[in-house]
């Protein structure tokens, strides 16, 4: 089975680039280039020169030993939160700012929910001194002040998405009329493996240091690099494709991908995209969305606005579609205690986003000396605020 | 014949395009804005089937879209609607879409009800030339279906050759990269890329649209195209009181001034 991208920029059915005509330059442009620079020995000097000094990859992969001793297995933490800005966003961005510097653009933009791939992306816009607007929806503004102020101290423009439903849904169409507005001079920075071709495989490819660093640690640390199980929340899926990545091919390890279900999933408040979704067209791919029976999205909903999007990207799709990953949801309660446990058993405050991949260890059975990885995307110090108020700090 | 070829075949020069949203201002007034639009003198129709995440619009026709959302407005319903069309409105009219709401309806039952009620072409902003050729052309020649592209300033001579092979009706050449509802500032460059695809001699006609708004763009595009299509200024006049005692005059000014 091939999980990778075809030339026609599909996966299986889903994929492809469903964009307006107004986009096709630049898509095409995207297209032809990014798979030679990537591979190009200076650009890869300069990116994994980055992730090392500036980011502080690798990062380290911690054998969590109350936790593992809670659940009777050997479980180890993909510690994403430790990088700079605090997830996992930044290994991205970084890899697109120099693929926009050697395409000669000028202005980057960029669509948030929470904030994190905003402050990513405008910390890399400092370093490399371009021009920076992030879209993030006006609801999202006011739950994130912290991450605005974050983005605005790194120079940032911060324009508020006042369309639909103002939250990352619409900061996304924004940031798309955005690129349609400004054609030449501008590169859009898509913060997951979500958007038209090549985004989620660029994208997915970029990400994809996480298995690769996973395996090698692994390795020193067991003598073995596949692990029984790999474990990742999935909003859009950026953090669990760079986490699954180097072990698609590698039948023998189970993917599973958590989704938020927020209040529950027949709660009507909920973003289990898999479970609620249907196959339809958001933000320029084809893939499963959330979507009414007339095919208009529907805002999802999560106490984690990392999770908080209607669709998932399309590889994500055809790993649920020919079920390579399985795919699960935690809600929103099952996940904050989760983040609780953590902090508690650890000493780590992950983000609540990380705490739905944790959440699932709770739902499954081992045998005792199975190896897990999870990825804990980010660090909760975003989230101190939902912390505080939801366990009354 | 398709109706549009013949419009085409008939007039010339100065083909005066209305677009308007599906459902909006109100959810039963979609035939009746049909309606008063040919009696004005608007030469065909794009009526816009509204859709959550427009992303290659504008403001006004945003904000139309959610109102006729809000009020109902489905395919399903629009095509209900449309079933009185042919007793109503004898111009050409399309349907202009985003593909998700295509898809969920289901693509070929979608070009069976156009064929059904009447339509004779369909603009979707987002379905790409590649999906379009491999997907989804037999369903649409073969319900008679004028699938309308778009070109922009951006766009190669090489693929506007192969966009103008793929085309059944006109070609949709948009004034600028942008959404809609920008005013179309028409600068030397503009008039350039005008000219340069009016002298490709390409075998479709060719429409203006984008930043069409007033009388001044409308005669500027008829230069060098069939005709213009005007879109979020008349949506704009939708949103007023008794918008449809103005419509007559809304079209009189665009056409003279």
């Amino acid at each position: 089975m091939n999980y990778q991208v075809n030339e026609n920029g599909y996966y299986g059915t889903f994929g492809g680039a469903y964009i307006p005509e107004m986009l096709y330059p630049n898509i095409k442009e995207l297209r032809e280039t990014y798979l030679e620079m990537i591979a190009d020995p200076v650009f890869k000097e300069e990116y994994l020169g980055l992730l090392k000094d500036y980011v502080g990859r690798p990062s380290p992969l911690y054998l969590a030993e109350r936790l593992s001793e809670k659940y009777g297995a050997n479980i180890y933490l993909k510690r994403e939160d430790l990088n700079h800005t605090g997830a996992h966003k930044i290994n991205n961005t970084v890899g697109q700012i120099l693929l926009a510097e050697r395409l000669g653009k000028k202005r980057i933009i960029a669509e948030t929910g929470a904030g994190q791939h905003g402050v990513a992306t405008a910390t890399v816009c400092a370093l490399k001194g371009l021009e920076c607007v992030v879209y993030m929806g006006e609801v999202d503004i006011e739950r994130q002040a912290p991450n605005v102020a974050r983005m605005k101290m790194m120079g940032a423009t911060v324009i508020p998405a006042l369309s639909g439903s103002r939250t990352l849904k619409d900061a996304t169409n924004e940031a798309l009329r955005d690129w349609i507005n400004n054609p030449v001079d501008t590169h859009y920075i898509i913060g997951s493996v979500v958007g038209p071709h090549p985004y989620p495989d660029m994208v997915a490819r970029f990400q994809s240091i996480i298995s690769e660093e996973t395996k090698w640690q692994l390795l020193e640390k067991t003598g073995n690099s596949s692990p029984d199980y790999v474990m990742a929340c999935v909003g859009g899926g950026s953090n669990a494709m760079g986490m699954f990545y180097h072990f698609l091919d590698n039948e023998r390890v189970k993917l599973i991908a958590v989704e938020a279900a927020g209040k529950g999933v027949d709660s009507g408040e909920s973003a289990a995209t898999t479970l609620l979704g249907k196959e339809g067209v958001l933000h320029g791919s084809r893939s499963i969305v959330m979507q009414t029976e007339d095919g208009q999205v529907v805002e999802p909903y999560s106490i984690s606005a990392g999770l908080d999007y209607p669709g998932i990207g399309p590889q994500h799709a055809h790993l649920y579609a020919t079920k390579r990953a399985q795919y699960v949801s935690i809600t929103d309660d099952e996940a904050m205690n989760a983040g609780l446990q953590l902090a508690k058993l650890e000493g780590i405050i992950p983000a609540i986003e990380s705490s739905h991949a944790l959440a699932y260890l709770d739902k499954m059975k081992f045998k005792g000396d199975e190896t897990v990885v999870i990825c804990l995307s980010g660090r909760g110090d975003k989230d101190l605020d939902t912390y505080m108020k939801y366990f009354n700090l | 014949m398709n109706r549009i070829k013949q419009t085409f075949e008939q007039k010339k020069g100065s083909i005066l395009s209305i677009y308007f949203t599906a459902g909006y201002p109100e959810l039963n007034s979609t035939l009746n804005v049909a309606e008063a639009l040919e009696k004005a003198g608007a030469d065909f129709l794009e009526i816009g089937i509204p859709y959550s995440d427009p992303l290659a619009d504008g403001p006004v026709i945003q904000n139309s879209s959610q109102k006729a959302i809000e009020n109902g407005m489905t395919v399903k319903v629009l095509f209900e609607q449309l079933k009185d069309l042919r007793k109503r409105v004898s111009i050409p009219i399309l349907l202009m879409g985003y593909v998700n709401p295509v898809l969920q309806y289901g693509v070929e039952r979608f070009c069976a009800s156009c064929a059904e009620v009447g339509v004779d072409g369909v603009i979707v902003p987002d379905l790409p030339v590649y999906e379009y050729e491999e997907m989804y052309r037999s369903c649409f020649e073969s319900n008679n279906l004028s699938n309308i592209f778009l070109i922009t300033p951006q766009t190669s001579d090489e693929r506007i050759r192969k966009i103008d092979e793929l085309s059944n009706g006109f070609i949709y050449l948009l004034s600028s990269s942008s959404t809609t509802g920008k005013n179309l500032a028409v600068s030397t460059q503009t008039e350039d890329y005008f000219r340069r695809i009016k002298n490709m001699k390409l075998k479709n006609p060719a429409m203006i649209g984008f930043g069409i708004s007033n009388n001044k763009t409308f005669s500027k595009a008829s230069e060098y195209a069939n005709g213009a299509i005007v879109g979020s200024a008349f949506v704009k006049l939708l949103g007023c009181e008794n918008y449809m005692e103005k419509i007559p005059e809304f079209i009189r000014s665009l056409k003279e001034g």
